[in-house]
């Protein structure tokens, strides 16, 4: 049990002097606002992540893990070191911030969830098994699309004929690349993680930004695994094959980052 | 199962394609006619299990029970499309999309590319 030394301890116990708690809840909040402001956002600006997305991705993810537990830490402190004879009562703070923490990323897992049994069940009935590859269904629509919906083993990609229709094999073998590597490598997952933090702190502007730094990041590592099995041309005109049917009502797959215009300069390299 | 998926888009196809309510006898004429000889019992479980999923309404109040589909397919398409296509933030419910939305400045980039190529 954590005590404070203000007076006399029963024996046994560990003894914490009261400055040490109050620089502790120091350091670890001078921790916590570093990894909410100018890291991440220094992280954002950099231009090798494009060299290095898998480094990147680490870094984003340690970001905000650390910047969770470094705030959950110094509430923490600060509690003990603000009601030190209270030690069950001081840390409520943190306790409530994890809950919320914690709250959010229980909400946002079971709205995926929810949103995921609605898609399934529109692809069951609208869609129909591809004839020769596994765990693919094509949609009989005219709009060149593909992507995947993950559920662990059971993922699914999607490929409409009209993608099916315009482009060569060797493209084809690219676009599938892509997507099967992020169904191999539970981007799903990671985005999950993202997409609650971003929701649990709405006026942090660089949780946003983060959120569409890890999507962006995330595409690069499914470009290099199709990069593996097909020539980067390849690549590059299978996307300009599906940008240039001018889908309408089609969005930007993700705005006001150069993150997403460093995926494909990364392919003109 | 993929037959059981296999069955219920022929029945919402028969649905679909009806101009009012069908019912459990109609849509085994339909389907039987495509030289698909199905039990009227099959059916029933399809339309039901359609009906807990919200793409079948029921009318209980008629003898035998008539059934339709809730939206039209191209209502469904759009549906599905949208959640594809549609919110950029909303992008853990669906993985990446490999589709139109290239801005022009990087189809520049990308044509480059493949001008060096050949």
């Amino acid at each position: 049990m954590l005590l404070v030394a203000m007076d006399a301890a029963p024996a046994g116990a560990l003894v914490i002097p009261h400055g040490v708690i109050i620089a502790g809840a120091v350091v670890l909040g001078v921790v916590a606002l570093a990894l909410a402001w100018p890291v991440p956002v220094a992280l954002s600006r950099a231009t090798w992540p494009m060299r290095a997305p898998v480094m990147a991705l680490l870094l984003w993810q340690v970001i905000g893990l650390a910047g969770g537990l470094s705030m959950i830490g110094a509430l923490a402190l600060a509690g003990y070191a603000a009601l030190p004879q209270h030690p069950w009562f001081a840390p409520i703070a943190a306790v409530l911030f994890a809950a919320y923490l914690l709250g959010h990323l229980a909400v946002t897992i079971v709205q995926v969830t929810r949103l995921r049994h609605r898609h399934l069940a529109l692809l069951e009935m609208l869609t129909s098994p591809h004839p020769t590859r596994a765990h693919t269904r094509v949609i009989d629509d005219a709009v060149p699309m593909a992507y995947c919906l993950p559920r662990g083993a059971r993922s699914v990609t999607v490929l409409s004929q009209g993608l099916l229709d315009r482009l060569d094999p060797d493209e084809l073998v690219a676009v599938i690349a892509h997507e099967r590597a992020h169904v191999e490598q539970r981007h799903d997952l990671l985005l999950l993680a993202f997409r609650a933090w971003r929701s649990a702190l709405p006026w942090f502007p660089i949780a946003a930004r983060a959120e569409v730094e890890v999507a962006a990041l995330v595409e690069m590592l499914a470009d290099d695994h199709a990069r593996r099995e097909v020539r980067d041309e390849v690549l590059a005109r299978a996307i300009l094959q599906v940008g240039a049917s001018g889908v309408p009502g089609a969005d930007q797959p993700v705005s006001g980052s150069m993150r997403v215009s460093d995926r494909f300069r990364r392919l003109a390299r | 199962m993929a037959a059981l998926g296999e069955l219920e888009r022929a029945v919402m196809d028969a649905l679909w394609d009806a101009d009012g309510a069908l019912s459990a006898y109609d849509v085994q004429s339909r389907l039987g006619a495509d030289g698909r000889p199905l039990a009227v019992t099959t059916l029933l479980t399809v339309l039901s299990r359609l009906e807990k999923k919200g793409f079948v309404s029921s009318d209980r109040s008629v003898r035998p029970h008539h059934y339709t589909a809730t939206s039209s397919r191209a209502e469904h398409v759009a549906e599905l499309m949208h959640t594809v296509l549609g919110d950029a933030a909303d992008r853990t419910a669906v993985l990446e999309r490999f589709v139109g939305g290239v801005s022009a400045e990087d189809a520049a980039i990308l044509r480059q590319l493949l001008g060096h190529s050949g």
